[in-house]
């Protein structure tokens, strides 16, 4: 029976973080520790032509002042995942540049000092000269004939050309096709503002020619890998890594960047531990931004809202240099996603990963799925207004059914993958029910002869999440350097108190929660016993980390797994013990016993206590329930639902109120739908943020206008409806709990939603179409326009 | 270098340092006291994650020199529940207010000054009285729910 | 996030402050609340190497009176307590509502209503309110004190008439006549809190619902706040009606050129401009009677 799955169970990690007790990396300090600030290039391309640090070396409380040429030696960053199938003309930061740079805030020098102030001091002091050379921030402009070039090694500024699906097919569909709709849009370029800064904090032991590395990651095992294999050139084994407390991340922290390499070097070379964090402004121009897509479709239909085709085009602007997995993003996890949730027989994406003079592109929540999610929400809406029929009738008439999985989209997209699992219409019906679909289209005829502008947008999205199976996403397959497998550890000790490692890593998510209620269900012990422990590579198995929505679907079921060994285990010790033949033995609710006879039992503690003092073990069992497994599922998997905003639009301003938002989402069974129901709040609140508010803005010479806070609107409380969520179920096959994942399903349904449902307020006006973010102004001018 | 002595009461302790006047409050909590609960999640004043009581009043302890504060009482996160939850605290883990936790300290203190102030606030009341402070993971919802469940609590209701 | 090295002085006397200004001229800055000045100050935007810190004179310089004819409030005032006072509520009740609208709590606590003005943030809403109430600004020099019209103290992007060594020590704001009306509507940038634009409105109807006067100021919207006199000329002495309403706030940015940036480009902004002046105007009048 299961006690804690499916309960709506407090956190366990909550106490220390509402205490302020939890040790985020700034927090951390160590004896002797030093301070770093990095100088950032003003400029988005330019040479560096001289640097003189003679005199800020002399400021009091300079250690010492560092330039790219003293970390001439260790390698650029390696990019781990590129684009299947086709050539990338990779270029990757290094730890501080040497004679070129192509963005603003990449790193030009580095000062250490004995306190903060005093380095921040110092960074005044160092002369560069620059010869600035000629910009381009606009991914499209950037491969026009005559546009400054970044890199020698990619003409016309193109990193790399990929694409999926099939293109005389959809053509010769498109050309069929009763109507062909065709708009641009827009995927702005966001910035993920993790509340928590980012940092590092390197020492070294020159005893053990040890390094330890603390640092704000989503993946600190990979990071040990990439920094001591591709990067320092040192063994693995060399290195400690480990991320404290996380304070949010939505993919900017799963990268390698330079500072990481750098603070391991530094202190290395001054003898005395360097921590070094970011201030928001480096956040934003320094660290990953996301999205950044100009698009291009047309969609086929026939008259009755069958969609026949999709051809999309997309200029997906990767930034000045390329970011850990930066090529991954825009096609296997955007291309491959773009037939949704319906069976479109022909499909074909064309996608160009285009340097610019801007900060790096790579994951942010979503990473891809929303971009998709985006393309074909707004398609459909727009074959629905076209053919003047219902935006639900068309996702209705061109759902993928219940009896069609596994479902592998059409025109080989998902290259050879097919979608697990799913009931569209059921989430579709539930959320049309919930929001009172008739009611309010009633409201909104009544609003608009009062001058009141409501409407109502759907979004009904598939994406694709436990990214995984290694021979899929690997290097033969979609171009990911490694394979994508997840870990855990379980070892129940003497008195029952069984510790959990994982390669996970838990940065909000409420991991260490989660992850203990399925152990002590399936081991049947209470969740106190449990101590899920992460993020540090000496003491937890390899694993890839956290993000992809992947530490339920396969971080989770690889300690499933794991624990599915320690009861049989058990269970036959159990039966030793019992004397009784394993045969006639059950594990039940941690107790085994003979069927039948579960008042004779022993307990889960009694037989760990057993195997730790191992007496008297049954012949060849080896000591000590502890088990180590390795989780590598056969498919991703394929959450689901449909969300319902309902806005005004205040037609004077421009302004977009939301009314009501709701959420059907299908995430499998839910392990605890308290934290589930968290991370679609947080996950839908990014999405509106998109469609809203948040927007990077570069001018022309690559400065970033909206460098800080004041300017970049991350969405406050009052900007904010209250959301309805709800769930339906419908298990994975993938996997033996039915898991499919949760944590990116808000942000990749939510702007298209919102999008919708501001068009739909605005339908009277003629308008199809306005480009994220819908700002005030952007609102207002196209009322404007559309009057005109 | 001028170094100026200041003393603070920081949760009920009183606390002599010679800080140099540039030193920003949350630094001095922070570095000089070890009081690494007030986070900082930003440079210009915008995201309240580092909220503190001075003298009583919810402030923004980024946006005020430890010079400032010499002679005055502050609580941070750490003395605000005297060793117990705060019925705040209580409230955020009851009710899943926090993911990663990093505005939480900063959030929380903001909230007990807005309960103090209306003690029975609609949900529009909390979502205004928090513009001072952002949270990225949340969405606020449970934010707003812990908020109204703590007023509840203090009004006697469950 | 780490301000340039200064040396601190926390005089306890309006006097002892002007004699440091005097001594340490432009490099010195009088620190109020701190939340226009140490937020440019850790952006190193601002640099001075002498802080003269008022704190000490919040005894003198923090109050809100009414002395019959006027409303004398301190310098050092805080948002918090021009928000909260049920002086100003009931007697300049715009003055609360501009100080409510301000940043968040946490800043109202701190900033002040003389730092605000002193600052002249194009962006900062107390300055409409000011100019809308007609104040009058109370300046102390080492010569002594002198009085600044309201209409006369805005220059422009963060410009005063303050003069260098001049402490702003109180604003007079004579009580508005029996009847009157007023309003501050804000256009809240989402992500600063600042006002992309602001119009305060104060109006005063006669027995025959005609408007017998007007002042109507706005903010965010030009390099510094400005009375828009075109709109109360617009106004006064005819009947109020919200057609009336509306033509004249066409006149909002008569003579202006509105910022630009990229969030509101001028054109935009000059329509937001007529929009929150409309809206100021309807609910003054409103307010009125
Ligand atoms: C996050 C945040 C949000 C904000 N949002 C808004 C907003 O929405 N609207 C708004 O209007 N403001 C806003 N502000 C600014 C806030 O109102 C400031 O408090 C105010 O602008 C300055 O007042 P202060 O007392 O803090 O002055 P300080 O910062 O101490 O001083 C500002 C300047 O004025 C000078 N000065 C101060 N007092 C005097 C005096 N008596 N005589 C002469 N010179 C003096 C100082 O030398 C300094 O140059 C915000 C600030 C922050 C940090
Ligand atoms: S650190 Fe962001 S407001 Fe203080
Ligand atoms: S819980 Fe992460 S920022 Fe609020």
């Amino acid at each position: 029976m299961a006690k804690y799955v499916g309960a709506r169970q407090k956190r366990v990690e909550d106490p220390r973080l509402i205490t302020g007790n939890a040790r985020y990396l700034e927090d951390v300090q160590l004896p002797g520790m030093l301070h770093a600030a990095v100088l950032r290039s003003p400029y988005a391309h330019a040479r560096i032509d001289s640097i003189d640090t003679s005199a800020a070396s002399r400021l009091p409380g300079v250690v010492a002042v560092f330039t790219g040429q003293d970390f001439a030696d260790l390698n650029p960053l390696p990019c781990a995942w590129q684009a299947g199938g086709v050539t990338n003309n990779a270029n990757t930061p290094r730890v501080l540049e040497i004679d070129k740079v192509t963005h603003t805030g990449m790193g030009i020098a580095v000062v250490v000092a004995e306190d903060r102030y005093a380095a921040e001091d110092a960074l005044a002091h160092i002369e560069v000269a620059y010869s600035v050379l000629p910009t381009v921030v606009d991914a499209k402009k950037a491969t026009e004939a005559g546009a400054p070039q970044l890199h020698e090694n990619a003409p016309d500024n193109i990193c790399m050309t990929w694409e999926c699906g099939d293109q005389d097919g959809t053509d010769r569909a498109l050309g069929a096709s009763d109507v062909v709709i065709r708009e641009h849009l827009t995927n702005q370029r966001l910035i993920p503002t993790a509340m928590e800064p980012r940092g590092a904090i390197g020492s070294y032991d020159p005893g053990t020619e040890e390094y330890t590395v603390w640092m704000t990651s989503q993946a600190p095992h990979v990071m040990r890998l990439l920094m001591t294999a591709f990067v320092m050139g040192i063994p693995e084994t060399k290195m400690r890594c480990l991320s404290p407390q996380v304070g949010g991340a939505f993919g900017s922290k799963i990268f390698l960047y330079p500072e990481y390499p750098m603070v391991a070097v530094l202190a290395q070379k001054l003898g005395r531990p360097v921590k070094w964090t970011e201030s928001r402004q480096e956040n934003y121009i320094a660290t990953t931004h996301g999205r950044d897509h100009q698009t291009d479709f047309e969609v086929g239909a026939l008259r009755d809202g069958t969609i026949t085709a999709l051809k999309v085009t997309t200029y997906a602007n990767l930034g000045g240099t390329l970011s850990t997995i930066a090529p991954g993003i825009p096609t296997s996890l955007y291309g491959s996603m773009l037939s949704g949730t319906y069976k479109i027989p022909h499909l074909h994406c064309q996608v160009y990963g285009v340097y610019t003079n801007t900060a790096m592109v790579d994951a942010y929540r979503g990473a891809g799925r929303p971009e998709a999610t985006f393309v074909i929400e707004r398609a459909v809406d727009l074959v629905a207004r076209e053919l003047n029929l219902d935006p639900a009738e068309v996702r209705r008439k061109n759902f993928i059914q219940p009896e069609d999985f596994p479902y592998e989209p059409a025109s080989n997209l998902l290259n050879g993958l097919a979608y697990d699992s799913g009931e569209y219409e059921k989430a579709l019906e539930r959320a049309l029910e919930q929001v009172g679909y008739r009611e309010f289209r009633q409201e909104q005829q009544e609003a608009r002869q009062q001058g009141r502008y409501l409407g109502i947008g759907l979004s009904s999205y598939v994406e694709i999440c436990g990214v995984a199976p290694s021979k899929w996403v690997g290097l033969p397959g979609e171009g990911w350097g490694a394979g994508l497998w997840e870990s855990a550890n379980v070892r129940v000790h003497l008195t029952g108190k069984t510790v959990v490692t994982t390669g996970s890593q838990s940065h909000g998510q409420g991991l260490e929660t989660t992850m203990a209620q399925v152990v002590a269900d399936e081991l049947g012990i209470p969740i106190e016993d449990i101590e899920v422990k992460h993020s540090d590579t000496m003491s937890t198995p390899f694993g890839y980390g956290t993000y992809g929505s992947r530490s339920a679907a396969v971080g989770t079921i690889a300690l499933y797994n794991s624990v599915q060994r320690i009861k049989e285990k058990a269970r036959k010790l159990g039966a030793h013990m019992l004397e009784a033949s394993e045969e006639d033995v059950v594990y039940q609710d941690g107790n085994v016993f003979v069927k039948g006879s579960p008042e004779q039992a022993k307990t889960i503690q009694e037989i760990a206590g057993a195997a730790a003092v191992a007496y008297d073990l049954p012949a060849g069992m080896e000591p000590f329930l502890d088990d180590t497994a390795y989780y590598d599922p056969p498919n991703c998997t394929y959450p689901f639902g449909t969300h319902i905003c309902i806005v005004e639009v205040d037609t004077d301003t421009g302004r977009v109120e939301i009314k009501r938002y709701l959420s059907v989402d299908d995430c499998g069974p839910v392990i605890n739908p308290l934290i589930a129901d968290g991370q679609v709040q947080g996950g839908i609140t990014q999405g509106i943020a998109q469609a809203l508010y948040e927007f990077a803005a570069y001018d022309d010479s690559g400065q970033l206008l909206t460098a800080s806070m004041m300017d970049y609107a991350i969405p406050k409380a009052e900007h904010l409806p209250h959301f309805e969520n709800s769930h339906t179920v419908t298990p994975s096959p993938v996997n033996p709990m039915g898991i499919k994942g949760i944590g990116e399903a808000g942000t990749i349904a939510s702007a298209p939603a919102v999008v919708n449902a501001v068009v739909d307020a605005l339908s009277p006006f003629g308008i199809r179409d306005i480009n994220m973010p819908l700002t005030p102004q952007a609102v207002w001018r196209a009322i404007q326009e559309a009057g005109r | 270098m001028q170094k100026i002595p200041i003393t603070v009461e920081v949760n009920g302790r009183k606390a002599s340092r010679e800080v140099e006047p540039r030193l920003l409050l949350v630094h001095f909590l922070r570095e000089a006291l070890g009081l690494t609960g007030t986070k900082i999640g930003c440079d210009t004043s915008q995201c309240g994650s580092c909220t503190v009581h001075l003298d009583g009043m919810a402030v923004k302890s980024c946006t005020v020199l430890a010079v400032q504060a010499n002679g005055s009482q502050v609580t941070t996160i750490e003395g605000l529940g005297n060793g117990e939850l705060h019925p705040m605290q209580q409230a955020f883990w009851d009710n899943h207010g926090l993911q990663c936790g990093y505005c939480t300290p900063g959030m929380i203190m903001t909230a007990t000054k807005l309960l103090e102030e209306n003690p029975n606030p609609s949900d529009e009341e909390i979502r205004d009285g928090l513009e001072g402070n952002l949270c990225r993971c949340t969405g606020y919802e449970n934010i707003v729910k812990a908020i109204r469940a703590a007023a509840e609590t203090a009004r006697g209701g469950s | 996030m780490y301000p340039e090295a200064f040396s601190y002085h926390a005089p306890s006397t309006v006097e002892e402050a002007l004699a440091l200004l005097e001594r340490h001229g432009d490099d010195a800055k009088l620190l109020a609340g701190g939340h226009s000045l140490l937020p440019a100050m850790k952006l190193r935007l601002s640099g001075p190497t002498h802080i003269i810190d008022m704190k000490h004179l919040r005894g003198s310089l923090d109050y809100i009176r009414d002395e019959g004819d006027d409303v004398a409030i301190g310098a050092l005032t805080t948002h918090r307590s021009l928000e909260r006072s049920e002086l100003l509520r009931g007697k300049l009740p715009v003055l609360a509502e501009t100080a409510g609208c301000i940043g968040d709590m946490q800043v109202r606590n701190l900033g002040t209503l003389g730092g605000s003005v002193a600052h002249a943030d194009p962006a900062g809403d107390l300055p409409a309110a000011v100019l809308a109430l007609d104040a009058v600004l109370v300046a102390q020099g080492s010569g002594g004190t002198r009085t600044i019209a309201a209409g006369e103290f805005f220059h422009g992007f963060f410009e005063t008439a303050l003069e260098a060594g001049e402490i702003l020590i109180e604003l007079r704001i004579p009580t508005l006549a029996a009847g009157s009306g007023s309003s501050y509507q804000k256009f809240f940038h989402p992500a600063s809190g600042y006002a992309v634009c602001g119009a305060a409105a104060v109006i005063t109807p006669d027995a025959s619902g005609n408007v017998a006067s007007c002042r109507v100021a706005l903010t965010g919207v030009s390099e510094g706040a400005y009375r828009a006199t075109a709109v109360e000329e617009a106004l006064v002495g005819k009947p109020f009606s919200e057609e009336l309403a509306a033509a004249a706030a066409e006149h909002a940015a008569d003579g202006i050129e509105p910022l630009e940036d990229y969030f509101a480009d001028a054109t935009y902004r000059g329509h937001l401009a007529k929009t929150f002046v409309k809206r100021a105007l309807l609910t003054a009048w409103e307010r009125s009677g």
